[in-house]
């Protein structure tokens, strides 16, 4: 069944359709209309499990990580300084090996205060242990929701849903729902061999020696790298379910390219029309747009590029010292790889600025003449 | 591909109209429709933006509207404070909440095609909030799907119900009343 809706109601709609156990959040900027939905639907009962409510997002993080120890499929949602907030609680819910899911509406930090999307957030807890999918669509964002839980739970590690703050958590548009029941044959109930349960008591988070630890952060290690197959493998089967299949990225137009922008989350779907103006300019352009960057798919990222097809990398997002977050990651990806196209930079669109598909034709553009540098991004900016 | 801008205040209900407008766009089956509020910090009274862009093909943009081929003032006095006809193609239509005849307003924007839409009495004739500040959202939401073929009637009508909370009759009522008492006139020569 077709409905509009905003961005946020489609992530908490993937949530409901999940049959989440427990939902533990706190209110924040852009990002409140997905637990007031789910709220409301506890209110009026068509929501079965647990709502917590809870006096900041530390809190609401450490909730779920004692709910998921006890065997719970657990929710939550936040932006920004709420994200910072929980970092914390981030690691011990992937050290714990916890699946637990949770939506980030993108929103840049302060200081200055500011509401608008901005990767930094997310990619600021890269090194947490949780898995980072990025939506492009507002059907992405139910879709994946949903797809989250499954791979989260067949490799014992957390999962974070983004999207961009307004851009997509604000804006309406026609979204397909999936059919309850088809949704529960695509995703079982959850359930863990081992939980906290006082018939059978089990200690947890207890202390590890050395040995202990590296050997439990290397088997970490195997799951991250094994999460790329099982998020290939979930988003096929989602596509034999729903008609909708996801992979690791999206290449649009890209066989043929001269060069290729790369982008993640809403601007991967501009960057969809600003390759389609290019291409009616008599420009070769291509578009491939991650939708993963935790585990970072640098292994079929290697085996895409082709020799001499450089790549123009567009970060709504910057590590101050260094730059452009995805920009290094791919930089990083590559290097060791025979085949390694030049990478440019482009840092745009901070603090919820316009990507426009102008700005992204002009990155395309000095890409292909080799113009923008390559140690450093460039800044950018749609003047209007 | 259609991309309207609409102005109003915070409190009017002018993003629950670009939504209401994209469910009638869904509903007729003939469109996609994409709505988009301006990303701001939302007060009551504060001028208000909203977007949407309407397509038979994939809406693929995410960005704002520059140069749109139509704008909605849903509020007469948001046009002291802002150019509301900034970046409106050449041409382009312009549809105001107004009881203000044509002349004037072909006066005030020249090379325009001209919709005046009484939504403000429309509103108050159905007592649709209150007389200080009248909800003239569902009035011009019927207005705009009549004036560019969106949505047809009955497709209008059940996006009122769907989405208002209350008065559905006299919201569906303003939504008709208005669709049939639009004043158009195409633009002077300039």
């Amino acid at each position: 069944m077709k409905k509009v809706l905003m961005g946020n109601h489609a992530a908490a709609m993937g949530a409901m359709l999940a049959k989440v156990d427990v939902v533990s959040a706190y209110p924040i900027t852009p990002q409140t209309q997905v637990v007031e939905f789910l709220a409301e639907q506890k209110a009026k009962g068509a929501f079965a499990g647990q709502y917590l409510k809870v006096e900041s997002e530390h809190s609401a993080m450490a909730e779920l990580l004692g709910a998921a120890t006890a065997g719970a499929r657990c929710f939550t949602a936040t932006s920004s300084q709420g994200l910072a907030y929980m970092h914390e609680l981030l690691h011990w819910v992937a050290g714990a090996r916890l699946p637990v899911v949770m939506v980030d509406v993108n929103r840049a930090l302060a200081a200055p205060w500011n509401l608008w999307t901005d990767q930094s957030d997310s990619l600021s807890q890269r090194d947490t242990g949780w898995m980072q999918f990025y939506c492009s669509t507002n059907q992405e964002v139910l879709d994946t929701v949903i797809m989250a839980y499954r791979i989260a739970e067949e490799v014992h590690l957390p999962a974070m849903v983004v999207l961009d703050g307004f851009t997509l958590s604000h804006t309406y548009e026609p979204v397909d729902i999936p059919d309850a029941e088809r949704v529960d044959a695509f995703l079982p109930r959850y359930a863990p061999s081992q939980i906290l349960d006082t018939k059978t008591p089990l200690s947890f988070g207890a202390l590890a020696q050395p040995k202990e630890y590296f050997r439990l952060r290397r088997r970490m290690a195997a799951d991250m790298k094994r999460a790329e197959d099982v998020i290939m493998t979930v988003g096929r089967d989602f596509g034999e379910s729903f008609g909708r299949r996801y992979g690791l990225f999206d290449a649009y137009r890209c066989d043929d390219a001269d060069a290729i922008l790369v982008t993640s989350g809403a601007v991967g779907c501009t960057a969809k029309a600003a390759v389609d103006a290019l291409r009616e300019k008599g420009y070769a352009a291509g578009n491939l747009r991650l939708r993963v960057f935790r585990p970072f798919p640098a292994d079929a990222l290697a085996a895409f590029v082709r020799p001499g097809i450089p790549l123009a990398v567009i970060d709504r997002d910057y590590s101050p010292g260094g730059t452009g977050i995805w920009f290094e990651e791919i930089k990083a990806a590559l290097y060791s790889r025979e085949v390694r196209p030049p990478v440019y930079g482009f840092i745009a669109g901070l603090g919820g600025g316009d990507i426009t598909s102008e700005l992204l034709q002009e990155a395309w553009l000095k890409t292909l003449s080799g113009r923008a540098a390559e140690a450093e991004a460039s800044w950018v900016e749609d003047a209007r | 591909m259609l991309e309207i801008r609409f102005h109003g205040r915070g409190g009017q209900g002018t993003v629950l109209a670009a939504k209401i407008l994209a469910d009638a766009v869904l509903l007729a089956g003939k469109a996609e429709c994409m709505a988009i509020p301006e990303f701001g910090v939302e007060r009551r009274g504060a001028p208000v933006t909203a977007y949407a862009r309407i397509s038979s093909g994939k809406i693929l943009l995410r960005s704002r509207i520059y140069e749109p081929d139509a704008v909605v003032l849903m509020d007469p006095t948001v046009a002291a404070g802002a150019d509301i006809v900034k970046g409106l193609k050449p041409g382009g239509a312009l549809v105001l909440n107004t009881e203000a005849p044509l002349e004037t307003l072909e006066a005030r924007y020249p090379g325009f095609k001209l919709y005046a839409v009484p939504a403000r009495r429309i509103a108050i004739d159905n007592k649709l909030g209150p007389v200080s500040a009248p909800m003239v959202n569902t009035a011009m939401v019927g207005a705009v799907c009549a004036i560019f073929s969106l949505a047809d009637p009955a497709s209008v009508e059940k996006a009122i119900r769907d989405n208002v909370p209350s008065r559905h009759d006299a919201n569906a009522l303003a939504a008709r009343q208005a669709a049939a008492a639009v004043l158009w006139r195409q633009p002077c020569p300039s």
